[in-house]
C-alpha cells in the first residue's frame, strides 16, 4: 500500500523525466544513425565513418583538441583550487562563510556576460593591454588563441573545484589530524598521509565537474577561441543551426556522451571508494 | 617507589577570557596508572592534551624525564594518546593503521610486520590486518586505536575518555583489559575519565579535579575512604554530607547527636562537612542507636536496598542487605570509623559529568 502510494508521488518527476530527458536522449540516438533524420527513417553508420575518418581525421583533431584543452584546464583548477580550498577550511568559520560566499558571487551573473566582460579586458586594445603599455611593457595576446579558452574555462569552472574539495576538506575531524601528529607526522607528513588521501573523493568530483564542461563548452570557444580554435561543442552546434545535419551532430552528441560517462566512470568509482573519507567513525 | 616521570609546573590555561586550568601542579610517576576523574568543564582533558602538546599553557612548565618540553610539538613527543572517538584513518586499513607510526620511522616491513602482529595480538585482533575500519565495531575500532598508539612503544600512553563510546558490559571488559595491557607492558598510562567506578577499577593513582583546580591526589582507597572535602566525596560513590561542628579532637556534633570520631586537629567548635558513605551506617530497633527515624522510601538495588532514613534534622541515604519496610520506625547506629571529618569547601554542583569536556 505504502510503497504504492510513494511511488505514485514520484509520477510527476518520471512523466517529466520521460518527456525532458529519456526520450530527447533517445531521439539523439536513433537521429545519429539515420541518414537524414528530417525526412524518415533511413539507418546508416555514415556519420561515425565520417567522423572516425582516418584518411582526414579533422573531427578526431577537433576532439583531441577539446580533451587536450579540457584536460590542461582542469589541471590548473585543480592546481589553483586544491591550495584555495585547503586555506579557505583553516580559517575560521565567520571569515570561511564570507569567503566562500565570494567564491561563488561571480556565478550570480550569467555566464555568457562574464565570458564577454573577459573578451573586453584581453582585447588588442583591451583593459589589460593598455594597462601594459602605459607602464611600458610588451602587449599580451592571448586573444582568440587556445590559451584564451583555458583561461575563459578556469575563470568558470574553478568553483566548480573548489566547493566539492572545500566540502570534503571541512569534514576531516580534527582529532584525525592530531592522531597523525602524536604518531610522529610533521605538518608535511599530516598533509600527504592523511589529509590528501582523505580528500581524494572531493578531488574526484572536481575533476569530473570541470571537465564536463570544459570538454563540451561551445561559448567560450567561440568568444575567445575565435573561429580557428572550434571544439568539439562548437562542431556540433554547427552541424544544428547552420549545416542542418542533425544527424551527424546527433552522432558526435553521442560520442562525447559516452566519453563522459566513461570518464565518470572512473572518477565515481574513486568517489565511492572514498565517500566516509574524513568523517568520524 | 618509582621515579618522576612527568611533572606539571604551575600550569595556566586560559580559553580567550576563562580560565580552564589555575595553577596546576601535579607528578607522574613511571609505570603508574593515574587517572584524572572530574565532571564536564573541570580541566583534565586539557590537562591531558598539554601533556601529548595538543595545546600550549598559556603559562607554567611541562616537564619530561627532567627535560622541559612545553613547546615541543607532539609529533617529537614520546608519548602517544587514543583519542575520545577513536580518530581513526578511514583511508587505511588495520594493518596500515597500526603501522601509521612505524612507517613515518621508516621501520622495515618485516620490522613492520612483526611489531603490528603483535599489537593484534595484544589487543585480541589477530587476523584483521586487512579489514577496513569502517567494518569494525566500535569496541574494534577502541582496540586499533589502543593499538596504533602502543605499536611505538611509548613511555606514556593518554587515553581520552576511551571507554565513553562503548556499552556497559563492553566498557567493564576493556577496563580489566587496559589495566591488564599496562601491568603487562609496565608503562605509564594517563587517564582521563568522568566515570567514578572507572577510575576506582584501574587506577593506580587518581586526581579528582574540579573547575580546573585539583582536589585530591590518592589512591582508590584514599579517595573513597579519606575524601579530602565535600566536592570529592560526594563525586565519588554514594554519601551522606552533613553539616556539622567539631566540639573537640575526637567529638562532632551534627544531625543534632554527638558522635565520637576518629579525627583531630581541628579548632575547637569549627563548622566542618561530615561525610558518612551510606554502607557505614546500620540499622537497628529503636532505641538501640543513637538516632531515631522513619524508613521514607526503599529500592531495591540487586545486591541491597537502598534507603532514606529521616531523622529530625538529616534525611540519610542508608544501604543495608536488609529491607525495612517503608513507614517504620529504627534507630541509626553510626561507628566512629564510618565518620570522616572534612574542613568546608564549595560543594559541587552535579556529580554528573557530560560526555563532552573542556
Amino acid at each position: 500500500m505504502r510503497k504504492r502510494r510513494t511511488s505514485l508521488l514520484a509520477l510527476p518527476f518520471t512523466i517529466y523525466a520521460l518527456i525532458f530527458i529519456a526520450a530527447p536522449l533517445l531521439l539523439i540516438v536513433v537521429y545519429s544513425f539515420c541518414v537524414s533524420p528530417q525526412n524518415g527513417v533511413t539507418l546508416t553508420l555514415e556519420h561515425y565513418k565520417k567522423f572516425f575518418d582516418f584518411s582526414n581525421p579533422v573531427y578526431l583533431q577537433v576532439l583531441w583538441r577539446s580533451i587536450y584543452i579540457a584536460v590542461i584546464s582542469t589541471a590548473i583548477c585543480l592546481l589553483l583550487g586544491y591550495p584555495m580550498a585547503y586555506i579557505l577550511s583553516k580559517l575560521r568559520p565567520g571569515l570561511r562563510q564570507v569567503l566562500s560566499v565570494l567564491f561563488v558571487l561571480p556565478m550570480w551573473m550569467n555566464f555568457l556576460l562574464r565570458t564577454y566582460s573577459w573578451m573586453s579586458l584581453l582585447e588588442k586594445t583591451g583593459l589589460i593591454n593598455s594597462f601594459l603599455e602605459a607602464i611600458n611593457l610588451p602587449a599580451f595576446n592571448i586573444m582568440y588563441t587556445q590559451w584564451a579558452i583555458v583561461l575563459g574555462n578556469v575563470y568558470n569552472f574553478l568553483p566548480f573545484m573548489i566547493l566539492p574539495i572545500y566540502n570534503v576538506l571541512i569534514k576531516i575531524d580534527q582529532s584525525v589530524i592530531e592522531a597523525a601528529q602524536d604518531l610522529g607526522a610533521d605538518s608535511m607528513k599530516v598533509f600527504g598521509r592523511v589529509i590528501l588521501p582523505l580528500s581524494l573523493g572531493g578531488v574526484a568530483s572536481g575533476i569530473s565537474m570541470t571537465f564536463m564542461p570544459a570538454v563540451t563548452t561551445f561559448v567560450i570557444s567561440k568568444l575567445l577561441g575565435g573561429g580557428q580554435n572550434a571544439l568539439i561543442g562548437d562542431l556540433i552546434e554547427k552541424q544544428f543551426k547552420t549545416t542542418g545535419n542533425w544527424g551527424f551532430g546527433s552522432a558526435m552528441s553521442v560520442i562525447i556522451m559516452v566519453l563522459i560517462l566513461l570518464a565518470m566512470n572512473f572518477t565515481s568509482s574513486y568517489e565511492k571508494d572514498r565517500e566516509e573519507g574524513g568523517q568520524l567513525l | 617507589m618509582e621515579k618522576e616521570l612527568i611533572r606539571l609546573d604551575n600550569i595556566v590555561m586560559h580559553f580567550g577570557g576563562t580560565e580552564v586550568l589555575n595553577c596546576l601542579n601535579l607528578h607522574i610517576r613511571d609505570r603508574e596508572f593515574l587517572t584524572m576523574l572530574g565532571p564536564s568543564g573541570c580541566g583534565k582533558t586539557t590537562t591531558l592534551r598539554i601533556i601529548g602538546g595538543f595545546v600550549t599553557p598559556s603559562s607554567g612548565r611541562v616537564l619530561f624525564d627532567g627535560v622541559d618540553i612545553t613547546e615541543l610539538p607532539p609529533h617529537k613527543r614520546e608519548v602517544n594518546t587514543v583519542f575520545q572517538k577513536y580518530a581513526l584513518f578511514t583511508h587505511l586499513d588495520v594493518f596500515e593503521n597500526i603501522a601509521f607510526g612505524l612507517r613515518l620511522r621508516k621501520v622495515g616491513d618485516a620490522d613492520c610486520k612483526r611489531r603490528v602482529g603483535e599489537m593484534l595480538e595484544l589487543v585480541n585482533l589477530r587476523g584483521y590486518d586487512n579489514r577496513t575500519v569502517s567494518s569494525l565495531s566500535g569496541g574494534e575500532q577502541q582496540r586499533v586505536a589502543i593499538a596504533r598508539a602502543l605499536v611505538l612503544h611509548p613511555k606514556v600512553l593518554l587515553l581520552d575518555e576511551p571507554l565513553g563510546a562503548l556499552d556497559l558490559k563492553l566498557r567493564k571488559e576493556m577496563q580489566l583489559e587496559l589495566k591488564k595491557i599496562q601491568q603487562h607492558l609496565g608503562i605509564t598510562f594517563v587517564y582521563v575519565t568522568h566515570d567514578q567506578e572507572e577510575a576506582l577499577t584501574m587506577s593506580d593513582t587518581i586526581v579528582v579535579m574540579n573547575r580546573g583546580e585539583i582536589q585530591q591526589i590518592g589512591s582508590p582507597t584514599d579517595i573513597y575512604n579519606e575524601p579530602k572535602n565535600a566536592f570529592v566525596a560526594d563525586f565519588i560513590g554514594e554519601s551522606n554530607i552533613i553539616d556539622a561542628r567539631m566540639e573537640k579532637d575526637y567529638v562532632v556534633r551534627f544531625a543534632g547527636s554527638r558522635f565520637e570520631c576518629l579525627d583531630a586537629g581541628f579548632t575547637e567548635n569549627e563548622d566542618i562537612d561530615v561525610v558518612v558513605r551510606p554502607e557505614d551506617v546500620d540499622i537497628l530497633s529503636p532505641g538501640a542507636g543513637q538516632l531515631e527515624g522513619i524508613v521514607e522510601s526503599s529500592i531495591f538495588k540487586g545486591v541491597h536496598y537502598e534507603m532514606i532514613i529521616r531523622t529530625r534534622d538529616f534525611s540519610f541515604l542508608v544501604q543495608s542487605t536488609d529491607n525495612q519496610e517503608i513507614g517504620r520506625e529504627v534507630s541509626l547506629l553510626i561507628t566512629p570509623d564510618a565518620i570522616h571529618c572534612m574542613k568546608k569547601s564549595p560543594r559541587p554542583h552535579g556529580k554528573e559529568g557530560g560526555e563532552e569536556d573542556a
